[in-house]
């Protein structure tokens, strides 16, 4: 009896929380109400591994731009939610295919999420770029991302970046430069320092042989003598057969197109411990202090170029990026790493294009892509005005020249 | 053994095979023998590192049949110890030389000591009660301690830079391993010869250590008690017991004895490759396990010459293909190797087991 009872009210209770919530929904959905227009943006970085130092500053950067601008859109109208999901597992020790792959369905499958903030790594971004853009599509905006193809085709594979684009709708950008800039850039660097000759290694992962490859073209087409390119064994632990087969090369620089995870440092301690005495650089995947680290006293006069400048450089480019800066020590006691400011100027245009939408009234993924992607001159604190191209690329092209000293990494100077 | 060589014409191709390498290698080394050379104490020095793994996985096959999965990162966990104790000390290239002496010294007590006592509990806790379940069973239980370890590992390594020195950061990173042997060339530095030849301090000491240790192993195995008590419970169990041979203790004490082994290479590794990682034994154990295939299992004497071999063929691979195709050409030489002698190189029967 009393069950039987119970039972009862227990539908009774289910029928009415489930017309209220289609009530909700309702209202959240096209039409927002002053406090049911829920908007989630999610993050997508490898928060364990090598890129932890780095991922943590970018996570606070997200947050400082969330609390500079307010939980709710300009008008009031939407509550703007920020959740920051780790596409890293311990196991790899860097991101994960199964995690961000995980990682995008979820974000599609949650149809508050309006904007996909990551990814981190370029071979992440291949995964989820599809996937999301199936969904609306609904729009992702990468701080960090530089493998050329996933926009365009100049240093892209066949088939890219149509491919990563099944409805034929673009709804991907970046607000760093591409590696087709950083790895050409990286070569005339090279030259300029005068070093007669490069021995070019890579990781054998699209970011890593991506950049390299950029770098071994532009090196040959300006004279810059290439000895050998080669993919490296991440797995190893003993690269001395290779840091003698350098050594022996005669090469003065050595450029290591990969990430911090798979063994910059090394490879660099194999090179001295066999008496080679070269200039040894990389792009921006060596450039984070946990490759310092794993180089120990052989990091000292490491070279890297960035895709764009780094936090203090930023400071001093404009009175918005000194502000920033002083902030973001004051409220999280310690300096950011490099894509900590791309990530709050990421943040900051995602806001802008939601406070648009919500200002239309159209409060949907396929506002968002078109207010992200319509994003002109904006002012953040980069030092000038940008805007984003037809493909999402950032109208900057400005990298920075960076070398160990002391213990850590130090701007030299901006490159063009 | 030419008056035996029969003209079939797998014998011919396997001829034809060996001519191949040998005249690829001649011309190798006359083309810049001073490289070569260089080359040759590379791949030594690091194949003394899979020699000494080698010795425990083959030791163990030896005796219960058995493919120790655990076995490389049982050497990981020898690294970890050793750059813990390091870490804590405070050890580090700076050290008065005496003080760095010395805590190489103990090491090489510490390490080996953990290994042993590691590699003889997951023997009594996880293969004992196997050993007459069938072969499978034994076989998975080292797969899955092998993973337990990994986490171990990757725990272990995220351990806070304050006071372990030489960790903090992420688990999953390579934690560098302080250089307490100096870069120093032998030639020109101590004996003062006006070379651009190069043998090294940490090649001395890699080669320089593994030999001894090795040749000791064989000498206990060939010539003492208990080491006859080993050969006989390898060739025959049952009768070994009849004859009043203790042979779980044997057993056990064949895993000590490969444990101290992988705990020695671990000291030997981290010191010459200046780094240890969590998932450093499965490469290693990878590579370990191929020189014991290589030098036929179960063979002592085997697995220190597949280790050497497996060391020199991926530094000369290294050196003249290209690193990434090194681990194809490494397991190509193991595969046409195997076709021609499939016991491996050394071992014919059950005879040589120890």
């Amino acid at each position: 009896m009393n069950r039987k009872l119970f039972a009862r009210k227990f539908l009774v209770l289910s029928i009415l929380i489930i017309a209220v919530s289609v009530v909700i929904a309702a209202c959240g959905g096209a039409v927002p109400g002053a406090t049911a227009c829920n908007v989630k943006i999610v993050s997508s970085l490898p928060e364990q591994g090598g890129a932890k130092a780095q991922t943590d500053t970018m996570v606070n950067a997200i947050n400082q731009a969330l609390g500079d601008h307010g939980a709710t859109t300009k008008d009031g109208k939407c509550k703007i939610t920020y959740l920051h999901w780790d596409d890293a597992s311990a196991a790899l020790g860097q991101w994960d295919p199964a995690v961000e792959t995980a990682n995008a369905n979820k974000a599609v499958a949650d149809t508050e999420v309006l904007a996909y903030l990551g990814t981190y790594n370029s071979g992440a971004a291949k995964l989820s770029i599809p996937i999301l853009n199936q969904a609306g599509p609904l729009v992702m905006v990468s701080p960090a991302n530089t493998y050329p193809g996933l926009t365009k085709t100049n240093g892209a594979e066949e088939g890219e970046p149509q491919k990563y684009y099944p409805t034929g709708v673009r709804n991907y950008a970046r607000v760093v430069p591409a590696d087709d800039i950083q790895g050409a850039v990286g070569a005339r660097w090279y030259k300029d320092q005068g070093f007669a000759s490069v021995y070019i290694l890579d990781d054998q992962q699209l970011y890593g042989k991506g950049v390299a490859d950029v770098f071994e073209a532009e090196a040959k087409k300006i004279g810059l003598d290439v000895k050998g390119h080669e993919g490296i064994d991440i797995k190893a632990t003993d690269y001395s057969a290779l840091a003698t087969k350098i050594a022996s090369s005669g090469a003065a620089s050595v450029y290591f197109g990969g990430i911090e995870s798979n063994h910059p440092g090394l490879v660099l301690k194999a090179l001295r411990a066999a008496g080679w005495k070269g200039q040894f650089g990389g792009p921006d995947g060596i450039f984070t202090t946990s490759v310092i680290q794993e180089a120990g006293s052989d990091a000292e006069g490491m070279i890297a170029t960035a895709g764009g400048l780094p936090p203090a450089e930023v400071a001093k480019a404009s009175p918005a990026g000194q502000k920033w800066l002083s902030d973001y020590k004051a409220k999280f006691g310690g300096d950011p790493e490099f894509y900590a400011t791309y990530s709050y100027e990421t943040m900051n245009v995602i806001l802008a294009a939601l406070d648009r939408c919500s200002a239309k009234g159209t409060v949907t993924r396929a506002c968002m892509r078109d207010e992200v992607f319509a994003t002109k001159d904006f002012n953040g604190m980069l030092g000038a005005p940008w805007s984003f191209d037809a493909n999402g690329d950032t109208t900057l092209t400005t990298m920075s020249a960076n070398v160990v000293k002391d213990g850590k990494w130090t701007f030299i100077s901006p490159l063009k | 053994m030419s008056s035996r060589f029969k003209f079939t014409p797998r014998n011919i191709l396997m001829g034809l095979v060996v001519l191949a390498f040998a005249a690829f290698l001649v011309n190798a080394f006359l083309t810049d023998p001073e490289l070569f050379i260089k080359q040759v104490i590379n791949g030594l020095s690091q194949g003394a590192v899979y020699a000494l793994i080698a010795l425990g996985y083959t030791m163990v096959y030896g005796i219960v049949e058995l493919i120790n999965f655990a076995h490389g990162d049982v050497y990981m966990i020898g690294a970890f110890s050793a750059l813990t104790m390091l870490s804590l000390l405070g050890i580090s290239e700076k050290s008065p030389p005496a003080v760095i002496a010395l805590s190489i010294a103990f090491c090489f007590v510490l390490s080996p000591t953990i290994c042993a006592i590691l590699n003889a509990g997951i023997e009594r806790a996880f293969y004992r009660p196997l050993r007459n379940a069938p072969r499978l069973a034994p076989l998975i239980a080292a797969i899955g301690v092998s993973f337990v370890l990994l986490q171990v590992g990757l725990i272990w390594g995220g351990l806070p830079r304050d006071p372990f020195i030489y960790f903090g950061g992420s688990g999953a990173q390579p934690k560098p391993f302080p250089n307490l042997i100096p870069n120093i060339n032998l030639l020109t530095d101590v004996f003062g010869l006006n070379t651009t030849f190069a043998i090294t301090a940490k090649q001395v000491f890699a080669i320089g250590l593994a030999l001894p240790l090795m040749m000791i192993l064989r000498l206990f195995v060939a010539r003492t008690t208990l080491g006859k008590a080993m050969r006989a419970t390898a060739q025959n169990r049952e009768a070994s017991r009849l004859m009043g041979i203790n042979v779980d203790f044997i057993i056990a004490l064949t895993f000590i004895i490969g444990g101290a082994m992988a705990g020695a290479g671990s000291i030997v590794g981290g010191l010459y490759f200046q780094n240890a990682q969590w998932n450093m034994g499965f490469d290693a154990g990878l590579k370990a396990f191929t020189s014991a295939v290589l030098g036929g299992i179960g063979n002592i004497t085997g697995a220190m010459l597949g280790g050497f071999l497996i060391g020199l063929i991926s530094a000369l691979s290294d050196q003249y293909f290209a690193t990434q195709w090194t681990r194809a050409v490494v397991f190509l030489i193991l595969v046409l190797i195997l076709v021609f002698r499939p016991n491996g190189l050394l071992g014919s029967s059950v005879v040589q087991k120890a």
